[in-house]
């Protein structure tokens, strides 16, 4: 029955131009009104939400690391007290790893990479539209707990026994660990979103030798986050469970063990930062490929650093244990491992820097970036090689020396890169270009701010200053960097207001982007900007790495898929030969409802466990209703 | 930019089997990760059987009857499991129907098979270390398991309608592909939770 549908259905062969364009905007758009708009599962409507989103929470954590630089710019200030700054530093942490970090990189990669490979959506649209969800309520619970003041206090890294009941006896950690939950879930569907967006919808032609460095940093980064993640998962489930319903994983007079934590935290914690930095580099290989107007040089090798990283990623949890008492034997495989991972960093910033001085570069804001981040990840990189070795770390374990390593490899590895990210994708993403003048500015304030605000943390840790302290007095002679440190930071804040400024103002009234603004050669820039709801009228056909470069008269594209229902094509995962034109999911209210039931029964969970009882029928309906296949073009014929 | 058109896929089928479905391909990550998951549990176990001199602390090891009865049962629903697969892949509708139904009451039978595996651990979840990271593993496989078995209910009853359309049949032998997950993933924690304590 279906087959004689098929063969009577509207093919794009039969349609050109306009009459084509109009057709499939109006089949793959999102729905009108308020509810369309909640039932949306177009990469770039979830990718737009999840970016704004982040940003938001960048500037909530940003506020927070501000009122903690005020607290520090002078010996025993009392602006804020101490409960309030354990609770803002644990906010700070929380925020930036956990509702910035990590959801910023995923989402440009949720927006971008399917325009990369040429496809008309990601894999699983429904759950990327759940996964977004859940990373919005769970934000939304982190943020407003801290506002009726039951937020986290004890930490990012949530310690035990710090974090256990008999210690914590309030709800704080069990929002921490529930918050955890949330972005794992949304984190973890992101990553199946995009292998298997990266393994089976690339276009025709688009060899596992031609996809974009960017689409590779993010399928290496996926694969992280799905075999990190589920450790912090085990990690906080247990905490959980050791405070609402008496296990003992973390209780030593019972069996259990506090280091278990430690390890189980950090075997995440570790490829976390890696999770972050990969992205970034991603980033800085398409801008640099672009502004340096030539193909990175040395593809292969920057490919082969990528996934050498994201493996040694795994082999370094340990050197965030050196003071715990290890054996020796662990400690020193441990530090070879950790040094060894500037390895393949390095031979990607000789390919970087290969690439430009073999290329005529046009120093446009994105690239200021690209070379701000080169010089901040470089000393950030130096001083990870101190502190993966145990005589060094020992003594400045837990000082702002550490502070001072992990902003500059954080900050420098991924924010820069990130920010050099949006002035190069704004105009795709949004039609208009981003002031070139206020990008500029933007730049050397961020760049002079960042260097002002946290090299001091250097000597500071050296001289002493333990980190994670409120105030201080005045014979330890750390007021003068603190005081300048506060200087930087506030330096650095207004860079970030800046570009907010920046936005805004060119959403109103910023240049007209076109198609191509900065020449590029990958397929993102080979379509309309803002890209219509299709993403491509025709699936192209990618014959060469830099697509655009070498097709740039007309490029190759299918034809043959329907017009009638949304479908997608399928290739193989080496060659990428088109397989299957396989349907791809129309707009649904379901996955928002799933979202609603998963949190509330995550947040029940934490008051009574019975909440596991009565919160599983609820997600059991919505998610039935999700599966149903109620709704389909193809099942309604 | 102008566009040539180089090449036509109408021909193409509108789904696949196995690696040429984009379900199976989730079905795999999501295998991936769960995988990840039950091996860090398992890390923790061994984590803690490590630092603690006794083990099972403070407790008599589980009854072996209700894990090894699950395990045979495991083992033996790979064979209707596997005629599915074939009846699937033959788009047989009536056999795809029979064979549903008979993994979904296999998936219950092993579900309440469970609550008596639960009871026989000898230990309660708050004894001990050793109680809780029973528990605790045992509660991952008991959730990887019914949201299988619901999956499979729901994928039967769908059948039974106007849905069951020639597509449907390549998510019956994803589901398919992921029941051997299940089992898969049980054997190793057999082994952990009913011989590591009898060591």
């Amino acid at each position: 029955m279906s087959i004689v549908a098929e063969q009577r259905e509207l093919r794009d062969d039969a349609l050109n131009g306009l009459q084509l364009s109009t057709r499939l905007e109006n089949l793959w758009r999102t729905p009108s009104g308020f509810f369309g708009a909640l039932a949306s599962v177009d990469h770039k409507v979830v990718g737009r939400r999840y970016i704004v989103t982040a940003f938001v929470f960048l500037l909530l954590g940003g506020v927070l690391a501000v009122l903690m630089r005020v607290q520090l710019a002078g010996p025993e200030k009392t602006f804020l007290s101490a409960d309030k700054y354990d609770q803002i530093f644990t906010m700070h942490g929380s925020t930036m790893m956990f509702l910035f970090a990590v959801p910023v990189m995923e989402a440009f990669a949720v927006y971008l990479v399917p325009l990369m490979v040429g496809t008309r959506n990601i894999a699983f649209p429904r759950l990327n539209a759940f996964s977004y969800w859940m990373f919005l309520f769970g934000g939304c619970f982190l943020w407003i707990s801290f506002m009726l003041n039951v937020g986290p206090d004890v930490g990012w890294f949530a310690y035990v026994p710090l974090s256990s009941l008999q210690y914590t006896p309030t709800k704080r950690p069990d929002v921490w660990a529930q918050m955890i939950t949330f972005t794992e879930v949304a984190a973890l569907a992101v990553s199946v979103e995009i292998v298997v967006t990266v393994f089976k919808l690339r276009a025709p032609g688009m060899t596992l030798d031609r996809i974009p460095l960017f689409v590779w940093a993010m399928l290496v980064t996926s694969f992280l986050v799905m075999f990190a993640m589920p450790s912090i998962m085990v990690a906080s489930t247990s905490l959980i469970l050791d405070r609402l319903v008496n296990t003992r994983f973390y209780d030593s007079s019972s069996g259990g063990h506090p280091l278990l934590w430690q390890h189980l935290f950090w075997f995440f914690g570790h490829p976390e930062v890696y999770i972050i930095f990969i992205p970034g580099t991603g980033m800085v290989s398409m801008i640099l490929a672009t502004f340096a107007r030539r193909p990175v040089i040395g593809y292969p090798v920057v490919i082969l650093s990528l996934i050498a990283t994201g493996f040694l990623s795994f082999g370094l949890w340990v050197h965030h244990m050196f003071v715990t008492g290890l054996p020796q034997l662990g400690a020193g495989l441990f530090t070879a491992s950790s040094m060894l991972i500037a390895v393949p960093s390095g031979l990607q910033i000789f390919c970087w820097l290969a690439t430009l001085w073999d290329g005529r570069p046009v120093y446009r804001t994105p690239l200021l970036f690209v070379l701000g981040f080169i010089v901040i990840f470089v000393i950030g990189g130096l001083s990870g090689v101190m502190v993966a070795s145990v005589p060094i770390d020992t003594q400045v374990h837990d000082t702002y020396f550490v502070v001072a390593h992990f902003h500059y490899v954080l900050i420098g590895g991924a924010v820069f890169p990130l920010i050099g990210a949006v002035y190069y994708w704004f105009p795709k993403i949004a039609g208009r270009m981003l002031s070139e003048r206020l990008g500029r500015w933007h730049f050397w304030l961020a760049f002079v701010g960042f260097n002002v605000a946290f090299f001091p943390m250097h000597i500071l840790g050296l001289i002493g200053m333990p980190r994670r302290v409120y105030t201080y007095t005045a014979d330890m002679d750390w007021a003068h960097l603190n005081l300048l440190s506060s200087a930087g930071a506030a330096i650095f804040a207004i860079s970030f207001a800046l570009l907010l400024v920046n936005a805004i103002h060119s959403l109103r009234s910023g240049a007209l982007a076109g198609d191509n603004p900065w020449d590029a050669s990958t397929l993102e820039w080979a379509t309309t900007s803002p890209p219509p709801p299709q993403n491509f009228d025709r699936i192209p056909i990618v014959k060469h790495r830099d697509p655009l470069w070498f097709d740039n008269e007309s490029l190759p594209v299918v034809a043959g898929l329907s017009v009638e229902r949304r479908e997608v094509l399928m290739t193989s995962l080496a060659e990428a030969e088109p397989q299957v034109r396989e349907a791809s999911p129309e707009p649904s209210i379901w996955p928002l409802l799933t979202a609603i039931a998963t949190t509330v029964f995550f947040i029940g969970s934490i008051f009574t466990p019975w909440a596991v009882l009565w919160g599983t029928p609820p997600m059991a309906v919505t998610l039935i209703g999700w599966f149903w296949p109620s709704g389909s073009k193809e099942d309604e014929e | 930019m102008r566009q040539t058109i180089v090449r036509n896929v109408a021909e193409l089928p509108t789904y696949g089997y196995g690696p040429r479905s984009g379900p199976w391909w989730g079905a795999m990550g999501f295998m991936a990760l769960e995988g990840m998951g039950f091996a860090i549990a398992i890390g923790a176990y061994l984590y803690l059987y490590a630092v603690n001199p006794n083990w099972p602390i403070g407790a008599a090891p589980p009854d072996l009857w209700p894990g090894t009865a699950e395990t045979i049962i495991y083992l033996l629903s790979i064979i209707p499991n596997e005629m599915i697969n074939r009846v699937a892949h033959r788009q047989d509708l009536a056999r795809v129907r029979i064979g549903l139904i008979v993994m979904s009451l296999i998936g219950i039978a092993l579900l309440v098979l469970r609550g008596f595996e639960f009871a026989h651990l000898n230990t309660r979840w708050d004894n001990s270390a050793y109680g809780s990271i029973v528990w605790l593993i045992l509660g991952l496989h008991t959730t990887h398991l019914a949201t299988d078995v619901g999956d499979t209910v729901v994928l039967a009853v769908l059948m039974f309608t106007r849905h069951a359309k020639p597509r449907r049949f390549s998510d019956v032998t994803d589901n398919v592909f992921y029941w051997n997950f299940v089992v898969l993933a049980w054997l190793p924690l057999y082994v952990l939770l009913d011989w590591v304590p009898r060591l």
